[in-house]
C-alpha cells in the first residue's frame, strides 16, 4: 500500500479545522530515510496516535512537527504554520512533552511550573495542574528527588501549563505504574473535553485504544495503515474468535456471528461449554499483525534485490 | 509579559538555581576567594611587594593579589560559569524544553546575564570585604578609582558573559564541558597576572597574554587597588586605561557576533 492511497482513503481534509497537515513528509540522513513519505491530517479536537516499533520514524516525525528538526522534503503545517518557521506566538499555542530528559532538577515542582506558566499568555492555574498530575504532595519537592514516573508527570504538567491548542505527547507514560497510567488517561480525557488536539506516540496499545480517535501505524519510515481505532488492520484481522474447551482439547472458531456460534454450541452440547470466551482481537493483536506483515514484505523485497 | 520582564524573571530563577549547585559555588564563586586567602597566608612572611630601595613602603601579599583575584572572578563568573552551564543545558535537554516554549532567546540571555551580574557582584564584594577586614588591605579613597572599578568591571563582566555563551558551543557534550573550558581559563589566569606576577613573565608571553581580555581586566584592577608607583612595572610603564577599554570592547563585539551566529536551542539533526 502506498502513502497516496492511504491519504485518499484514511483522512478527510477540512480546511481551517485541520490542526496538523503533513504531505509526503521525508527526512533523510545520508542514504537512510528515517521518514519516507508520510501523509496524514489531524483535525481540531482530535486525538491521534502514531504507533510503530522503535526506530520506525515516530519521534522524527513528531520532532519535525514540533519545529525541532527540518524536513528534507514534503510539506507540513501545524496550526496553519510551517513548523520550520514557527515563531513565539505559534509556540505559545503548543504544548510539547518530549521523551524524557535528564535535567538537573534543582527546582521544586511548584517553582518550575510557576516559572513556565509565566512564559505563556494564558496559562492554567499552577496548583490545579499539579493536582491534575497527582503531585500535590510533592509540590515543594526538588524535581531531582522525584522518582522516574513522578518526573514524567512533571514533564506532562509542563506540557499542558500553557493551555495549548495542540499537545504533543511523545511516549508520555513510560515509567508509570498502572494506577498512574489510569490517572494520566483521565487527565488526557479532560484535556480532550476542553477541545485540545492531541498527537500521541506510545508503545502501549491499550493506551492508544483508550485515548485516541484515530491512529497511524509507522514502520520503516512509512505509514502502513491509518484510520479509526476500530477500523485499523485488514477486515479479517478484526473478526472475533469463540474459544471453548471439551474432552478433545481447546477449540477456536473465527466468526462474524459469535453469539450465533455460542447459541449453536449450547444447543448441541445441551450444557454450558467449558472455558467459553469470545475474544475480539485487541489493537495490540492487529498492530502486531500489521507490523509483521510489513516486515515480511520488506524482507521479501530486500531478498529479491539481493538476488537480482 | 514582555521580553525584558521575562528576562528579569529568568534572572531570578537562574540565580536561585546557581546557588543550589555545590560544584559551581566552589569552582566559580568561592575559588578566587579561596585562592586569595591561600596566597595571603602563604606569602605573608615573604616580605612586602614593591618596596623602596631602602626596604621601606610596599604592600602585603593580600593587597598585591587582590586585583588579580577580582579579575579572575570576573572571568570565572562570566566565561567558565556560562560556557559550562549552557553546554550542560544543551546536553541535558533544558534548552530543548525551553526551545519548545514561547520564551524569547533574548529573555533567556537577559536571564543568564542577570545571574552572572548578581553572582559576580556578590563575589567581588566578598573578595574586597575579606581582603579589607581579614587581611587589612587598604581600599582606594579617591572616587575616580571606584569609577574605574565600575567601568572595568561592567565591561569585563559583559565581555566574559558573551564569550561564555559563544564558548558553550565548543564542548560536544555536557560531560566534557568542564574538561574543555576549565583548562582554557586556567591557562589564561596563569599568563595574565592572576597567580604569577605579570611583570616577571618573559616579554613574548606577556605579548601573547595581551591578546586576551583577562590581562587587561587584571591591569585595570591593579590601577584601582595598587599604589600608583606600581605603574612603572606595567608594559610601557603606564596603566594604559584607554587600551584596556579598547581591547575589552573588541572582544565584546567579537563575542556578541559569535554568540549571535552560533546559539541554537538545540543541535539540529544531531
Amino acid at each position: 500500500m502506498t502513502s497516496t492511497q492511504i491519504s485518499s482513503t484514511g483522512t478527510q481534509s477540512a480546511g481551517g479545522d485541520t490542526h496538523v497537515s503533513v504531505q509526503d513528509l521525508r527526512k533523510t540522513y545520508g542514504s537512510f530515510a528515517a521518514v519516507d513519505g508520510i501523509t496524514f491530517d489531524i483535525e481540531r479536537g482530535e486525538t491521534f496516535a502514531l504507533l510503530g516499533p522503535n526506530g520506525a520514524g515516530k519521534s522524527t516525525t513528531i520532532e519535525i512537527l514540533e519545529g525541532y528538526r527540518d524536513r528534507t522534503s514534503g510539506t507540513a503545517s501545524v496550526l496553519g504554520v510551517d513548523p520550520q518557521h514557527g515563531g513565539i506566538d505559534w509556540k505559545s499555542r503548543l504544548g510539547i512533552v518530549l521523551q524524557s530528559t535528564g535535567e538537573s532538577g534543582n527546582v521544586s515542582v511548584q517553582e518550575q511550573l510557576s516559572h513556565f506558566a509565566r512564559l505563556y499568555p494564558n496559562p492554567r492555574d499552577v496548583d490545579e495542574v499539579i493536582a491534575a498530575v497527582g503531585l500535590t504532595e510533592k509540590a515543594k519537592t526538588r524535581i531531582k528527588s522525584l522518582s522516574g514516573g513522578q518526573r514524567r508527570r512533571v514533564d506532562v504538567a509542563l506540557g499542558v501549563i500553557g493551555r495549548p491548542e495542540l499537545l504533543f505527547l511523545d511516549e508520555p507514560t513510560t515509567g508509570f505504574d498502572p494506577e498512574a497510567r489510569r490517572e494520566f488517561w483521565e487527565l488526557i480525557r479532560s484535556l480532550k473535553r476542553e477541545g485540545t488536539t492531541i498527537l500521541l506516540t506510545t508503545h502501549y496499545l491499550d493506551e492508544a485504544a483508550q485515548l485516541s480517535d484515530r491512529a497511524g501505524v509507522i514502520a520503516g519510515g512509512k505509514l502502513i495503515d491509518i484510520g479509526k481505532i476500530d477500523e485499523l488492520g485488514a477486515a479479517d484481522a478484526r473478526i472475533p474468535v469463540v474459544r471453548w474447551t471439551d474432552q478433545n482439547g481447546t477449540h477456536e472458531e473465527r466468526t462474524l456471528e459469535p453469539a450465533g456460534v455460542v447459541a449453536r454450541l449450547y444447543a448441541s452440547l445441551g450444557a454450558e461449554p467449558q472455558g467459553l470466551e469470545v475474544i475480539r482481537p485487541s489493537l495490540e493483536d492487529i498492530y502486531l499483525e500489521l507490523v509483521s506483515a510489513y516486515e515480511k514484505t520488506t524482507d521479501v523485497k530486500s531478498t529479491e534485490k539481493e538476488l537480482s | 509579559m514582555n521580553t525584558i520582564a521575562l528576562g528579569v524573571d529568568r534572572a531570578r530563577y537562574e540565580t536561585k538555581i546557581y546557588f543550589r549547585q555545590g560544584d559551581t559555588i566552589f569552582f566559580t564563586f568561592l575559588f578566587p576567594i579561596v585562592m586569595l586567602s591561600i596566597f595571603s597566608v602563604a606569602f605573608s612572611s615573604a616580605g612586602k611587594y614593591g618596596t623602596n630601595p631602602d626596604g621601606s613602603g610596599g604592600i602585603t601579599a593580600a593587597a598585591f593579589y587582590l586585583p588579580g583575584m577580582i579579575a579572575a572572578g570576573i572571568l570565572l563568573s562570566g566565561i567558565q560559569n556560562l560556557a559550562v552551564d549552557i553546554a550542560m543545558e544543551r546536553s541535558d535537554g533544558t534548552l530543548k524544553r525551553l526551545g519548545g516554549t514561547p520564551l524569547p532567546v533574548v529573555s533567556y540571555f537577559i536571564g543568564k546575564f542577570g545571574q552572572v551580574l548578581v553572582t559576580s557582584l556578590l563575589q567581588i564584594a566578598l573578595l574586597i570585604l575579606i581582603a579589607h577586614f581579614a587581611f587589612g588591605v587598604a581600599l582606594p579613597t579617591e572616587a575616580a578609582k571606584w569609577g574605574t572599578l565600575a567601568w572595568v568591571y561592567l565591561l569585563g563582566i559583559t565581555t566574559s558573559a558573551v564569550l561564555g555563551i559563544a564558548l558553550s558551543r565548543v564542548p560536544r557534550t555536557g560531560k566534557s564541558a568542564t574538561a574543555v573550558i576549565i583548562p582554557i581559563v586556567l591557562v589564561l589566569q596563569f599568563i595574565s597576572g592572576v597567580y604569577l606576577q605579570f611583570s616577571l613573565l618573559p616579554t613574548w608571553l606577556q605579548n601573547i597574554a595581551s591578546v586576551f581580555p583577562l590581562k587587561w581586566m587584571a591591569q585595570g584592577m591593579r590601577y584601582v587597588f595598587l599604589p600608583d608607583t606600581f605603574s612603572k612595572v606595567e608594559q610601557g610603564s603606564t596603566w594604559n586605561l584607554g587600551t584596556i577599554a579598547l581591547v575589552l570592547a573588541i572582544w565584546l563585539v567579537g563575542g556578541l557576533i559569535a554568540a549571535r551566529l552560533t546559539f541554537r536551542w538545540i543541535r539540529k539533526d544531531s
